[in-house]
């Protein structure tokens, strides 16, 4: 039987995946699913913080399932958002490597 | 009986310059019209207001402000005013006229003659005004206008030069003036003269702080009737028109301080030590200006120093709490060296522009009647009994004997002074051979220069009967006046005319030549000298404070502060996703640090 310290485990490692990825990788699109891998990082332990927390009659506490929902919602309009803006940076500027994108260096 | 007569006569000139300056502009001779028009209209209006004793003029409020503060447009018709309503407008009118010749040929005459309307205006103004506040502004009037006048000739860089300095030391007195005018509404609550003489136990509770009003008013006094130390002004506004230097510079704007001064004897005399030290101002701008006198070589400046001279007696007098004695030497004054002046004038237009006097010599045959009406305003200024000089001279030496003896004896120099340095000027300019190609063939000056100088000799001679003179004056009566002071002051002046009329007959030079007197003490080297000094450093400081603090402190040093923590944040700005995004985590971290564990 897993334990939440199992799930949580999993949702670290996920997040720090996630994290890892944001830092080291180039490609943009890269980093933005890494971004997501986070986000449902976080998704997977509130999940399992809900499952493990249960009240008198045996019924989970649903109110962090629904802020998954909400999290869900909201990222699937963050991707809109951020497809379309990598979509339009990389019309203007040919290339989806973060390190070329620079021009607000000082 | 209430009219709007006193309105017409004060408002006469300033439509006349109005319309000069508005319409006629272009046409002298139409301009010319229209100001001496008004002169005359105006001084037949004065006439009237003065024989009628019932007249009170209409008085419209103005800026109304009660309680603190309640100024009316507001006219003072008593008999000092009226006196100097027909002096002003009299004097006025016949200087007008003359100035028909005298400015004949001069391409700016219509704007002489609106400024000469302009200033008509304003001095009417100062004498009907029955408040501070109107004074004051048309004190300022005369101010400009005769700012405007000096400098008619304004091509000529003296003459630009002495309209600056004559508005600049009047200013300096003016100041002083709307302090002045400030301390005492601030005490009593009101400007008007007439409530005013109600509320002086106000001001008389704190004797200091009215001796330093009073004070200040003479200030004002000081600069319009150029007293040693603001007097640097008037013998450089010689460089006006002479007619000019006759009205303004002689005969009405300078006695505009004297005159306020009487208007507002009932503040002066109240307070003691101011009395003090306005009889000694007095005493040493007339003693000083007769010393100076003596050397000048400029038939307008020894007229000039002379009149200095004259005011410094006349505040003399209103230090020795006399306004009447001051009142009767301005009156009589006005006319013999409105005279003086404008026979000064008719030499000089006569010799073309020739002002030094030992360029003159032996014009009493070419020129009859300006010699003729000369020698009556010369008998008048030194005090030869019966012109009206004397008089009014005698009245103000007898004040002075029975009050203060040293001022006396000084006053009485000045007399022998005065009688020196006019029988000198009459001497060379008279009498002898002629010394210069002009004063060869000098002629006599056309009627209309020549006709106010005969009607100005009448009054000049006549002015100081009793029966003149208490007709418009009231005449402080002294008692036991000894038979001294009556000798002396003529002793004196014998002794003077008797002195130069021996020193300088025949002469082709100046026998005497004393530097310090024909430079003017050096005030002006002084002044120049002060002003260099203080003004100079004290730009010195100014610039400095403006380099250094405002400068480099507060302007350039804001905008280094900001540029200094604009290049330390810009270290942040790597321009590298990763490292914003890894900052960004430290950040969260940090919070959840902050939040979770403290």
């Amino acid at each position: 039987m897993a334990t939440l310290g199992n799930y949580l485990i999993v949702s670290g490692l996920l997040f720090t995946i996630g994290f890892a990825g944001v830092m080291l990788r180039r490609n943009i699109i890269i980093i933005f699913m890494s971004l997501e891998l986070m986000l449902n990082a976080a998704n997977l332990s509130l999940v399992a913080f809900s499952r493990f927390r249960v009240d008198s009659a045996g019924l989970p506490n649903y109110h962090a399932q629904v802020f998954v929902f909400f999290i869900i919602t909201v990222a699937a309009a963050e991707v809109a958002v951020g497809l379309a803006i990598i979509v339009a940076l990389y019309r203007a500027r040919q290339t989806a490597h973060v390190e070329d994108i620079s021009s607000l260096k000082y | 009986m209430s009219s709007a007569l006193p309105w017409y006569v004060l408002l006469l000139p300033f439509v006349s310059a109005a319309t000069i300056v508005l319409l006629t502009r272009r046409n002298g001779g139409v301009s010319a019209f229209i100001s001496v028009g008004a002169a005359l209209i105006g001084f037949v209006c004065s006439c009237v207001i003065f024989a009628s004793p019932e007249t009170t003029a209409l008085e419209l409020s103005w800026i109304n402000l009660k309680p603190f503060l309640d100024v009316p447009l507001g006219f003072i018709l008593d008999d000092l005013s009226k006196t100097m309503l027909v002096l002003v407008t009299g004097v006025g009118a016949l200087i007008h006229i003359y100035s028909l010749g005298y400015m004949r040929d001069d391409t700016g005459k219509a704007r002489y003659f609106a400024a000469l309307s302009l200033f008509m205006f304003s001095m009417l103004g100062i004498v009907l005004a029955n408040n501070f506040v109107m004074m004051f502004i048309f004190w300022e009037l005369v101010g400009v206008s005769s700012y405007l006048l000096i400098g008619h000739w304004f091509t000529r860089d003296s003459a630009a030069e002495a309209a600056n300095k004559a508005f600049l030391t009047n200013r300096i007195g003016d100041f002083g003036f709307m302090l002045g005018i400030l301390m005492v509404w601030a005490s009593t609550g009101t400007v008007v003269f007439g409530e005013l003489a109600g509320q002086m136990s106000n001001l008389t509770a704190h004797p200091g702080y009215l001796t330093a009003a009073a004070l200040l008013i003479f200030c004002g006094a000081v600069g319009k009737s150029a007293q040693f130390p603001l007097h640097v002004w008037l013998p450089d506004a010689m460089e006006g028109p002479t007619p000019i230097s006759a009205l303004i510079h002689a005969a009405t704007m300078v006695a505009a301080g004297v005159y306020m001064l009487v208007r507002v004897s009932f503040l002066v005399q109240a307070s003691a030590p101011a009395l003090t030290v306005i009889a000694w101002i007095g005493t040493i701008t007339a003693l000083m200006a007769g010393l100076i006198a003596t050397q000048q070589n400029d038939i307008k400046r020894i007229l000039a120093y002379s009149t200095l001279s004259q005011l410094g007696y006349m505040v003399m007098a209103v230090g020795l709490a006399s306004g009447e004695a001051a009142m009767f030497h301005l009156f009589t004054h006005a006319f013999f060296k409105a005279l003086l002046f404008l026979g000064a004038g008719a030499i000089i237009i006569m010799l073309h522009h020739e002002q030094n006097i030992w360029k003159m010599g032996g014009l009493a045959g070419k020129l009859r009647v300006t010699f003729g009406t000369f020698l009556v305003g010369t008998l008048a200024l030194i005090g030869c009994p019966p012109f009206s000089g004397f008089f009014s001279k005698d009245t103000i030496l007898g004040l002075a004997h029975e009050k203060n003896a040293v001022i006396f004896h000084l006053a009485l120099f000045t007399a022998f002074l005065t009688a020196f340095y006019t029988t000198r000027l009459v001497v060379v300019v008279f009498f002898g051979k002629a010394r210069s190609e002009e004063a060869e063939h000098g002629k006599e000056a056309p009627l209309v220069m020549t006709g106010p100088l005969l009607v100005l000799a009448v009054p000049a001679a006549l002015a100081g009967f009793g029966f003149f003179a208490n007709k418009f004056l009231h005449l402080p009566h002294l008692e036991g006046e000894g038979n001294a002071v009556r000798i002396l002051p003529l002793a004196a002046m014998l002794t003077g005319v008797a002195l130069a009329f021996f020193l300088y007959r025949k002469r082709e030079t100046d026998p005497i030549d004393l530097a310090i007197l024909r430079r003017r003490f050096y005030f002006d080297e002084l002044y120049a000298w002060l002003i260099h000094a203080t003004q100079y450093s004290f730009a010195r400081i100014a610039a400095f404070f403006d380099r250094w603090i405002i400068d480099a402190g507060a302007v350039r040093g804001a905008s280094n502060a900001t540029f200094g923590l604009g290049s330390l944040l810009r270290l942040f700005q790597v321009g590298n996703l990763q490292a914003y995004a890894f900052l960004f985590g430290l950040g969260i971290i940090g919070i959840i640090y902050l939040t979770v564990f403290s």
